[in-house]
């Protein structure tokens, strides 16, 4: 696994190639940008598809944060803004993968469905750390609500960030940190031990 | 012993500060625990984990700024002196009037939404969820606990037989925890309640977390069991962000309660690392 001196930097447009060359537990710093959305946004994205409509920003190629981020101080981009557990997504996640939908910054683990669909289009799901929202918020540069604005802090918000800090968590090929982490800890760990 | 009266725009004022305090500045004994599960930790991306938490809440209470943007639900818990008069109001109507003013002016975020299946936000993170308990005396106590949705999602409540004893009691706790597994935003604190009823034990649970880190269980075989859950739990590799690891729970508190001959009720409340606190006696 990476430690902070092997850090990989990645810019801009995540292309298959890129996103193939990421593997389950690399630690990256991401420049580019994002858009924020969680459960409010998600269902709303999949009603406006349902309808035939369009959604608010270019889903193929894009990068999904999820993430509700705390109001804006006075002289700040915007307020503190980590990750939210991803789960609550999977029930959308595969069609926006289907739609071209790069990548997915979150927290947590995901369902078989949402697995199976990043394999299929070689997709990638990054973890942030949770928690770490005053942190992550520092590489922030610019935010600006793009969609449903009534929705607070689930509205939809288009951020550039500079060397935002991530862990590739389930990569193109379905490998998952979240089973190879805690598998080679154990690992470690027992060998120690006899 | 005289009345004593205490104007509810005192309350209203404590709580407001309390939810910016508790916001931003984690209390120093989840910091210093935290630390030193840093230090213990073996492994070296658990550590790298952990540094990047700790660095995280120096930043925002240097700051002053949100650790987490989920400011969370505003749990109170209230103990009032029976020999209290409040005047100029309700007691929970200060008690909200304090939230949506520390909420609004301290910059955190509004995660309340009015209805469970319409869900409108209150854009005011009211209401707060208040417990409120009349204790002798002549003062109020507050305790503010900031909850997260995503801990507060991993929570569960067993009814075990009698029959299941401690065993079944800390193989519905690790359960727990293996199944929430990174979702949660580990290290987490594992609050535990045991006995009562349905819904008392999801209380003792909840208060569990609210108890300071330097106090176990006052009663020794408990305080064993908690260190005994502790270790069970720091065995399943879970580890900091989930990224794997030691630390997967920095402390265990049970709560623990009178039952029912035919009940053995279990709650698990976890709280993230971001495991905020604040209290004022008024
Ligand atoms: S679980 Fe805690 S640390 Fe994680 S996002 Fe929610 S409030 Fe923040």
């Amino acid at each position: 696994m990476a430690s902070a001196s092997e850090t990989r930097h990645i810019e801009g447009r995540l292309d298959i190639s890129t996103r193939e060359s990421l593997h389950a537990g690399d630690a990256i710093l991401y420049t580019g940008t994002v858009y924020t959305a969680r459960d409010a946004a998600h269902a709303r994205f999949v009603a406006a598809l349902d309808r035939g409509e369009i959604l608010p920003f270019d889903i193929d190629g894009a990068i999904i944060y999820y993430a509700g981020p705390a109001p804006a101080q006075p002289g700040q981009v915007i307020g503190s803004c980590g990750p939210t557990s991803s789960y609550r997504m999977d029930p959308f996640a595969p069609r926006l993968l289907d739609l071209g939908l790069a990548a997915m910054i979150g927290k947590g683990i995901r369902s078989p469905e949402v697995v199976e669909a990043i394999r299929r289009n070689k997709a990638v799901y990054f973890a942030a750390i949770g928690g770490a929202a005053a942190v992550i918020a520092q590489s922030v540069r610019s935010a600006e609500v793009i969609a449903y604005e009534d929705l607070g802090t689930e509205a939809v918000r288009k951020l550039e960030v500079v060397e935002m800090p991530l862990t590739v968590a389930i990569d193109s090929t379905g490998a998952n940190i979240y089973e190879i982490g805690p598998k080679a800890y154990l690992g470690s760990h027992s060998e120690e031990n006899r | 012993m005289g009345i004593r009266t205490i104007h509810a725009s005192v309350i209203t004022e404590a709580v407001a500060a309390m939810c910016i305090e508790a916001n931003c500045v984690l209390p120093q004994d989840v910091l210093a625990y935290l630390k030193q599960c840093r230090d213990e930790e073996p492994w070296q991306v658990a550590r790298e984990t952990l540094d990047v938490i700790i660095q995280n809440d120096e930043l925002a209470a240097s700051a002053k700024v949100p650790l987490c943007q989920d400011t969370g639900m505003a749990c109170i818990f209230i103990a009032v002196g029976q020999d209290v008069h409040i005047e100029g109001g309700l007691l929970e109507d200060a008690v909200n009037a304090g939230a949506r003013k520390g909420y609004t002016q301290g910059y955190l975020r509004k995660s309340m939404v009015a209805d469970p299946l319409r869900r409108e936000n209150t854009k005011t993170n009211e209401p707060a969820l208040i417990t409120t308990r009349i204790v002798a005396g002549d003062s109020i106590h507050i305790a503010l606990a900031p909850k997260g949705g995503g801990a507060e999602n991993m929570g569960r409540i067993g009814m075990l037989k009698p029959a299941d004893g401690v065993e079944g009691v800390k193989k519905f706790v690790f359960e727990a925890l293996r199944q929430a597994g990174p979702n949660p935003c580990p290290p987490t604190v594992v609050g535990v309640g045991i006995g009562g009823n349905f819904d008392h034990v999801a209380d003792l649970a909840k208060r569990a977390l609210v108890r300071p880190f330097s106090m176990p269980n006052p009663d020794p075989f408990y305080a064993k069991l908690e260190q005994e859950l502790l270790e069970e739990v720091n065995k399943l590799g879970i580890g900091p962000a989930g990224f794997g690891g030691k630390t997967t729970a920095i402390a265990v508190h049970i709560e623990q309660m009178a039952t029912h001959i035919a009940c053995l009720p279990v709650a698990v409340n976890l709280n993230c690392h971001a495991a905020r606190h604040a209290e004022v006696t008024l």
